[in-house]
């Protein structure tokens, strides 16, 4: 930090005022058309019975999401890579990557969980599983 | 920052600025507000690794083929969506300094909202009703507590929009209160973004 800094630290923007993003009408409108698209399209997919095979459903559904949630955080939430220093951009990249191994990590522990339990473990055939 | 020692005009040397440097009130705010968002959103995360895990265990109870009615959650996801852009038209005024159109904008916004929020309360005692509420089995305890909580968030969104709503009647359009409806813009999207897991993780998913 130099000593310009420490002397006056809102020297480039007015005492007050905070910056956030600020989105234009043209954003909204554009962010609002798309996400209507994005989800008009999983909806109708899914009650008209979808495609033949279901996997290749859930891809469509899942793609129009991860979509859309970035059309909202470009029209709606503003986010920019320049916001903050990048800051922004950093804490959610983080948050991602917590995120991707928090849920990947408990479905995959859990899933194996499930498939290793050992034959000892398991009940009797007959007897329901789910009593306690 | 460098390690450059400060110095005074009579040659003492200071070891730290004579003055608490002071920034403008609410200048960490947006970034503040951030980060509260990740971390919220990291609460949901788990939530849906939960939903995940048990989301298949009906107990022997009805699964989501039985329960969900996909045109309910159709026209919920419609007053969330229009909700949004609602919002953003108050967030619009209020850059032009238009207080009326703003509460004007921020009223249509709170109408949606609770209409989001009676469809889902609707849903919830319709489930509870027929026999399949949160102890029925593990599907539906994760089912309850991902919704409920992503209503629980839109329900203080409500509360905060109300407080807002008196706040720019009694003061007006302040930087304060600006820099307020700008952290409740961000939240309000947000929940938005987490509805679009929700309603494809939880409800198209779950009737493939």
């Amino acid at each position: 930090m130099s000593t310009e800094h420490l002397a006056d630290p809102h020297d480039d923007h007015h005492a007050g005022e905070v910056h956030f993003p600020e989105g234009t009408r043209r954003d909204y409108v554009t962010g609002f058309v798309l996400s209507v698209i994005l989800t008009v399209i999983p909806f109708g997919l899914v009650m008209s019975g979808g495609f033949a095979s279901a996997q290749a459903t859930a891809f469509a559904v899942l793609g129009c999401a991860v979509i859309q949630m970035v059309v909202h955080m470009i029209f709606f939430l503003h986010m920019n890579p320049r916001a903050e220093g990048g800051w922004t951009l950093m804490s959610l990249a983080f948050t991602l990557i917590m995120l991707t191994i928090a849920v990947v990590g408990t479905i995959w522990v859990m899933y194996h969980m499930d498939a290793n339990m050992m034959p000892g473990m398991m009940p009797p055939p007959g007897v329901d599983a789910t009593m306690p | 920052m460098s390690a450059e020692i400060l110095t005074e005009p009579t040659g003492e040397r200071l070891y730290h600025p004579a003055e608490e440097p002071h920034f403008p009130e609410g200048h960490s705010t947006p970034l503040g507000f951030w980060i509260y968002l990740m971390s919220d959103c990291l609460i949901f995360a788990i939530l849906f690794a939960t939903y995940g895990v048990l989301g298949h265990r009906y107990g022997g109870g009805p699964g989501p083929k039985e329960l969900f009615e996909l045109p309910l959650v159709a026209l919920n996801t419609t007053m969330l969506l229009i909700s949004s852009i609602t919002y953003g038209f108050a967030m619009l005024h209020m850059h032009q300094g238009d207080q009326k159109g703003t509460l004007r904008w921020l009223g249509i916004t709170a109408c949606f909202g609770l209409a989001f929020l009676c469809i889902e309360l609707y849903e919830f005692t319709h489930l509870i009703g027929i026999g399949a509420g949160p102890g029925r089995s593990a599907f539906l305890s994760a089912f309850f507590t991902l919704v409920g909580t992503h209503g629980l968030h839109v329900t203080f969104g409500l509360i905060w929009l109300a407080v807002m709503v008196v706040q720019v009647r009694k003061f007006g359009l302040t930087i304060a209160n600006q820099r307020r409806l700008n952290c409740l813009s961000l939240f309000w999207h947000f929940l938005d973004v987490i509805w679009i897991g929700v309603f494809t993780f939880v409800y198209l998913m779950g009737m493939i």
